[in-house]
C-alpha cells in the first residue's frame, strides 16, 4: 500500500488544532521544536550551500578562510571550463540512464503485476528470492558481470551500465510496482475475467491505464539511482575515458591531485548534481514514494 | 466453441503469470544467484594475480587468509566501527526529525524536504563538500569546520576527522549520517501516521503524560518500523563504498572491506582474494537479510 504510506508521511495533522490557545508549556515546546527543527535544516544544508556559493566565486576566487561567505559579485568563471570538461560524460550518462530506466521501469510493471494480480504457486517465494537481489553487494558478481560483458561483445561500450542497472534494478523495480498494483482492488479485474478477458488483455487495458503514477515513481528512482552510481561505473568500465559517466568524469576532476582547486571541484559538483536535484524538487512525491516502497514493508 | 473455451482456460490459467516473469526469472537466476555461485567459485581458486588463469580448488586457502592479513581485519574492524556509529547517528537523528514533525507543524513540508534531498545526490559530489568541511588543517591555516570553531573560540572541537588515525572512521560516518536521516525521517514519519488518533486520546483521557504515550503506545507501535530502519541502514552500511571513495579514496586510515576490495581486484589484479572478500561482505548481509525476508514473506501470506 505504497500509495497510502506516501500519504501517511505528507499528511499534515490538522494544523487548525494548534491554533487554538497554547498554554505556557505548549509554547514553550513549539518554540523548541522549531528552534531544533532550524539547527536540522542548517546542518542539512550547509554541504549544498557550500558547494552552491563556491561554484560562483570563480576559479581562484575561493579563499579557503571565506568559503563559508557569499561571494561579494557573482562570478562564473568556474562554469564554463568545467562544464566543458563534463558536457561529454553527462550526455552519455543522460544516454544511457534513459535506456535503462525506461527498459526497468516496463520490466518492473510486468513483474509487479504478475506478483501482486496474477500469482501462480510458488510466485511469493519466487518473488522473495527477487528481494535478496535487492541487498546483495554488488562486489559479490563484478568480477563474473565483467567476463559476460565480454562474452557478450558489450564489452567496453556504454551497454555495460545498462545492462547492470536494469537487471539489478529488476528486485526494487519489481517491488515498487508490485506494491504498487496491491492497492488496485481485486473486483476489477475478477470482473473482467468474468468477461472473458485474459492476463495479457486485463493488463493492458485495466492495469496499465492506472500505472502512471508507478512509472513516474520507477522512471525517477532508477534515474537517480543510475545516475548516481558510481560502483558499477567504475568498475565496469574500469575507469576509461572513453566511457566516463557523470559520477566516475566528477571523480576524476575532483580527484586526489586536484584536492585544490575548490572553485572548481565544487562546480563540478554542483554540475554533476543538477539533472537529480532537479528532479527530486519537482517530483519530490514520487521519489518520496519510490523510497518508501522500497522498505519492503507497509 | 470448444477451442475458444480452451484458449480461455490457457490464457486465464495461473500459470500464465509465470510465463511472463519468466525472463526475468532467468535473469535473475543467472545474473544473481549464478553469479554469486561463480564469485564462489573464484574464492575457492588458486588465481591469485592478474597472469594466472588457475582456476582450480584452492580450499578455503583465501579465507583463512584473510583472517591473517592485517589489512584485512583493520578494513573489517573500520567498518564495524563506521557500522556502529553511523546506525546508531542515523537512527537517532531520524527519529528525533520525525518527533519533531509528526504531530504536524507548519512549514513541515519545507523541513522534510530539505531533510531528505541528500538522499537524491551521488556521494561523489557530496564528497567535495565534506572532504573540506572536515579538512584537518587547524587554526589560522583551518578550513571547514575547523575554521568555524576556530572563529567561534571553540578550538577544543577542532580535530583531524576523517584523517585522524584513531576517530578516522566516527568521522566518516557523519556524512552517512547526514545523507540517510531523511530517509528515516521519512520511515518514521510513515509509522507514527498511521497509528490511529484515538489510541493517543484514549491514554490522554485516562491521564497519561506525553511521555508516557510515546513510551508505552507509540512506541510499541513502531516495531515493524524500526526492525526495517536496522535492516536497511544495515546492509547499506556492510557496503559502504562511493561515500568513502568520494572523501578520502584509498586512504588506509577509512579502509573498510569494500575498498579494500577494489584494490585487492584492480591495483592487485587478485581475483581469488577479491572474490573471497566479497563473499564475507555477502554472508555478513545474508545472515541478517535472509531471516528477515522469512519473516516478511510470512507475515505478507497472513495477509
Amino acid at each position: 500500500m505504497s500509495s497510502d504510506l506516501v500519504d501517511r508521511v505528507t499528511q499534515s495533522k490538522d494544523i487548525s488544532r494548534n491554533k487554538k490557545k497554547l498554554d505556557g508549556v505548549g509554547q514553550f515546546w513549539l518554540v523548541f521544536r522549531y528552534i531544533a527543527l532550524t539547527i536540522l535544516f542548517v546542518i542539512a544544508a550547509l554541504p549544498i550551500y557550500i558547494m552552491v556559493v563556491n561554484s560562483v566565486k570563480g576559479i581562484t576566487g575561493v579563499t579557503q578562510s571565506a568559503a563559508f561567505l557569499p561571494p561579494s559579485h557573482l562570478n562564473f568563471g568556474a562554469w564554463g571550463p568545467t562544464w566543458k570538461v563534463l558536457r561529454e560524460p553527462m550526455q552519455r550518462t543522460l544516454f544511457f540512464v534513459l535506456q535503462s530506466s525506461i527498459i526497468s521501469a516496463i520490466v518492473g510493471s510486468i513483474n509487479g503485476f504478475v506478483f501482486a494480480k496474477w500469482k501462480f504457486k510458488g510466485s511469493t517465494f519466487i518473488f522473495t528470492l527477487f528481494l535478496f537481489g535487492m541487498f546483495i553487494p554488488y562486489q559479490a558478481i563484478m568480477i563474473p558481470l565483467t567476463q559476460f560483458n565480454h562474452w557478450a561483445g558489450i564489452g567496453g561500450t556504454i551497454y555495460v551500465l545498462v545492462v547492470a542497472h536494469v537487471i539489478y534494478g529488476i528486485p526494487i523495480c519489481t517491488l515498487i510496482f508490485r506494491n504498487y498494483y496491491a492497492a488496485i482492488p481485486n473486483e476489477l479485474i475478477e470482473a473482467a475475467r468474468v468477461d472473458g478477458a485474459g492476463m495479457v488483455r486485463i493488463f493492458r487495458t485495466i492495469i496499465l491505464p492506472l500505472s502512471i503514477p508507478g512509472f513516474v515513481v520507477v522512471l525517477i528512482w532508477q534515474f537517480t539511482s543510475a545516475w548516481n552510481d558510481f560502483l558499477f561505473a567504475i568498475f565496469l568500465t574500469g575507469g576509461s575515458p572513453k566511457l566516463a559517466v557523470a559520477t566516475t568524469a566528477l571523480n576524476f576532476i575532483t580527484g586526489s591531485g586536484n584536492q585544490v582547486y575548490y572553485g572548481n571541484n565544487m562546480t563540478a559538483s554542483l554540475i554533476v548534481s543538477i539533472p537529480t536535484l532537479l528532479v527530486y524538487m519537482f517530483l519530490g512525491r514520487y521519489f518520496l514514494r519510490g523510497l518508501l516502497s522500497g522498505s519492503l514493508k507497509g | 466453441m470448444a477451442l475458444t473455451l480452451s484458449r480461455k482456460k490457457r490464457i486465464s490459467s495461473p500459470w500464465g503469470g509465470f510465463f511472463f516473469v519468466l525472463p526475468s526469472i532467468i535473469a535473475v537466476a543467472v545474473f544473481v544467484y549464478g553469479m554469486i555461485g561463480w564469485t564462489l567459485k573464484f574464492s575457492l581458486s588458486n588465481r591469485t594475480n592478474a597472469w594466472s588463469k588457475d582456476n582450480s580448488f584452492a580450499g578455503l586457502k583465501n579465507f583463512t587468509g584473510l583472517l591473517e592479513d592485517p589489512e584485512f581485519t583493520h578494513a573489517f574492524g573500520n567498518l564495524m566501527k563506521f557500522t556502529v556509529v553511523f546506525m546508531f547517528g542515523t537512527l537517532l537523528s531520524g527519529l528525533i526529525m520525525s518527533l519533531l514533525l509528526e504531530k504536524g507543524i507548519r512549514g513541515e513540508g519545507f523541513f522534510r524536504s530539505i531533510y531528505l534531498y541528500p538522499m537524491a545526490i551521488s556521494f561523489i559530489a557530496m564528497g567535495t563538500s565534506w572532504r573540506w568541511l572536515m579538512d584537518s588543517a587547524r587554526d589560522d591555516k583551518g578550513t571547514g569546520l575547523n575554521h568555524l570553531f576556530h572563529m567561534a573560540h571553540l578550538n577544543f572541537l577542532q580535530n583531524d576527522w576523517y584523517s585522524s588515525e584513531k576517530a578516522s572512521m566516527y568521522a566518516m560516518a557523519l556524512p552517512a549520517i547526514w545523507q540517510m536521516s531523511g530517509y528515516v525521517m521519512a520511515l518514521f514519519l510513515a509509522g507514527f501516521r498511521g497509528i490511529p488518533d484515538d489510541l493517543r486520546e484514549a491514554a490522554r483521557v485516562d491521564g497519561a503524560t506525553e511521555f508516557k504515550i510515546y513510551r508505552h503506545i507509540l512506541f510499541p507501535q513502531l516495531k515493524p518500523t524500526f526492525l526495517t530502519v536496522l535492516i536497511i541502514l544495515g546492509h547499506i552500511s556492510m557496503k559502504v563504498f562511493d561515500l568513502i571513495y568520494g572523501i578520502a579514496t584509498k586512504s588506509y586510515v577509512t579502509k573498510v572491506l569494500a575498498i579494500y576490495m577494489w584494490q585487492v581486484i584492480f591495483d592487485f589484479q587478485n581475483y581469488a582474494k577479491g572474490s573471497a572478500i566479497a563473499m564475507v561482505i555477502l554472508v555478513i548481509i545474508a545472515v541478517v537479510v535472509i531471516p528477515y525476508l522469512i519473516y516478511v514473506n510470512k507475515t505478507e501470506e497472513m495477509k
